[in-house]
């Protein structure tokens, strides 16, 4: 048995590893419940994929080949043509999305890490009310602050599109990152802290010199949560853009919803299209990913 | 005094930009929402301030909650965030509960019941509509034909378009996506509690059920919470994918979201500032005990 040591940085792969210590039935011998336990694992794991077998196998269909009788087949044969019209019609929202998403991801993750070191081990008397009231923000349905909130961007006279949006992703991703840089500076040795202080840095210089340095992996956490859920967001797209000015879920949808007849060969290869800068995050990054998703959660 | 004065200005002062937004952008507009919510702001010349609105205090909010068009997407609202609820967990659960002991190829699983969770509601919605297709026998496509293919005929169904059911059809792809984020909660949840407890309850003769019930679970509730939580406030999201699999105006899978988006859209600035703070106060009764007892918790 393996006795582990609490690291000073946690590492992000919060879901640990499978417990070794102990093993019902000893390795290589046949087990009737553990080959249904893998039988089951296969099975759930065909029903997760048949969404993706439907998207590839329909967007390669040409458009005589969607018959419902045919629905679940391979197509007969093999076109892009529903790659280059959904690329054509999606490529500029795209572009729209990378320019909202980045700024917004960054800004957010900055001002997370200040709130997050200054509630945590700069904290003061009612440091905790104040996080409670800033955490609050992230479970607001944003339907209740919706029409004022429209009149005040208009007021502001911030234009629709992309600026806009970045100002609703940052603002409203304070609550999320402030939580999670919030968590982790609570892992930092408040001696590391008080060394500094003791050795007459200030408050800025402790975080600049002390706190950003260790920060990296939070950074990855937070920017990465920022980005997957900006990306993905469809609300703010549809009350603060249009098409012309919009991010990829809006332009998706109206591939997707917008013409009389409906093409889903290339509404299907859109959606891979629009799903693929978060996916390819997922499957690079997915350590870290997994590391946002725990943070989500208030108390770990 | 004047020391913790020291302390809190530089503090206060990091916080501010933060504070300031969250301020004006979540509360002033809940309390800015809530003020249009009570007048009788219902046309576009209101909207746009050509006209004078009256306050009619409650007013709308006792129309709304006495019409049935609202109580009906209001009763859509309750049964899908039960199924999504009732399906994430289990999913979540069983999947965790299987990956407890070690399993070969644990991190192939993980990924694929995790990997829809990076997707956005509006690209799966556009899969999803494919798939939950209401045409039956012949003209079958999507799930319906695929259950033809494997001869369960009996579980074809009109999905999304059944008047009192069609919305828990909408929570199936939300179950997809969200299982697996339940799944690592879970899993998080597994892998903190101690071997040692494990051993102790076995050591003392308790059965496996007896584990699970007594050991296993107490320890388990919190993470459950947590899920339970976020996956629940979740269920306001439904607005997206009702938005790409079926349309805004359709009865059958009408919740308080959509409602929303069609008054804002028609220019009843005061009912979608009333849905939209109706949603707010379902939202905080279950969200600020919760909020105020993990603040408590971590003062202990």
């Amino acid at each position: 048995m393996t006795t582990t040591s609490t690291p000073a940085v946690p590492t992000p792969d919060v879901l640990g590893t499978p417990r070794q210590t102990e093993r019902r039935a000893p390795r290589g011998r046949f087990s009737v419940g553990r080959t249904l336990k893998y039988a089951a694992l296969l099975f759930f794991v065909v029903i997760v994929l048949i969404p993706v077998y439907v998207l590839l196998v329909t967007s390669f269909k040409g458009a005589g080949d969607a018959s419902p009788a045919r629905a679940w087949a391979l197509p007969q044969v093999w076109t892009l043509e529903n790659w280059q019209t959904a690329w054509t019609a999606l490529s500029p929202a795209i572009l729209r999305s990378l320019q909202m998403v980045v700024p917004a991801a960054i800004i957010a993750a900055f001002l997370g890490s200040l709130n997050g070191f200054v509630l945590s081990r700069w904290s003061f008397k009612g440091a905790n009310v104040i996080f409670t009231l800033i955490l609050f923000g992230m479970f607001i349905p944003y339907q209740a602050v919706m029409i004022p909130l429209n009149q005040l961007v208009l007021g502001l006279g911030i234009p629709s599109g992309v600026p806009s949006l970045i100002l609703l992703h940052v603002v409203y991703g304070i609550p999320i990152t402030t939580l999670i840089f919030r968590n982790y500076y609570m892992t930092v040795p408040h001696e590391l802290v008080e060394a500094a202080r003791v050795d007459g840095a200030g408050m800025l210089r402790t975080f600049w010199s002390i706190i950003l340095p260790i920060s990296i992996p939070s950074f990855v956490v937070v920017l990465i949560w920022q980005f997957t859920s900006a990306w993905n967001d469809f609300l703010f797209a549809v009350f603060f853009s249009s098409s012309q000015n919009g991010p990829v879920t809006l332009a998706l949808n109206n591939l997707a919803n917008g013409a009389l007849l409906q093409n889903y060969g290339v509404s299907m290869a859109g959606a891979l299209f629009a799903s693929l800068p978060t996916l390819l995050v997922y499957i690079v990054l997915g350590k870290y990913f997994v590391g946002g998703l725990m943070s989500g959660s208030v108390k770990g | 005094m004047l020391k913790s004065l020291r302390r809190a200005g530089p503090a206060l002062l990091m916080l501010a930009p933060s504070l300031i937004l969250v301020g004006v952008f979540v509360y002033g507009l809940i309390g800015a929402n809530f003020t249009t919510s009570i007048t009788d702001n219902h046309t576009a010349a209101q909207a746009t301030g050509q006209k004078p609105s009256v306050v009619v205090w409650f007013e709308n909010y006792v129309d709304l909650l006495g019409s049935e068009a609202f109580q009906h997407s209001l009763k859509n609202l309750v049964l899908y965030t039960v199924v999504f609820l009732a399906g994430t967990m289990l999913m979540g659960f069983l999947w965790a509960w299987m990956m407890d002991r070690p399993v070969k190829g644990e991190g192939f699983f993980r990924s694929v019941y995790l990997f829809p969770f990076a997707v956005s509601f509006v690209a799966s919605g556009v899969v999803w509509r494919w798939l939950l297709n209401s045409n039956q026998g012949e003209q079958a496509s999507g799930l319906n034909r695929l259950f033809q293919i494997v001869g369960l005929d009996f579980l074809q169904n009109n999905w999304w378009n059944n008047v009192t059911w069609g919305i828990t059809a909408i929570a199936i792809p939300a179950i997809w996506q969200l299982s697996g984020y339940v799944m690592a909660l879970f899993l998080a949840g597994f892998r903190g509690i101690p071997d040692e407890l494990r051993e102790a309850a076995r050591m003392d003769g308790a059965s496996e059920w007896k584990l699970y019930r007594h050991v296993l679970f107490p320890q388990l509730s919190p993470v459950a919470l947590s899920a339970l939580i976020i996956i629940g406030h979740m269920s306001l999201k439904a607005f997206d994918l009702i938005m790409s699999i079926s349309k805004p105006a359709n009865y059958q899978t009408k919740v308080p979201a959509v409602d929303m988006y069609v008054f804002k859209s028609s220019f009843d600035y005061a009912n979608a500032a009333a849905v939209g703070s109706i949603l707010l106060i379902i939202v905080a009764v279950v969200i600020v005990p919760y909020l105020v007892r993990t603040n408590r918790q971590e003062k202990r």
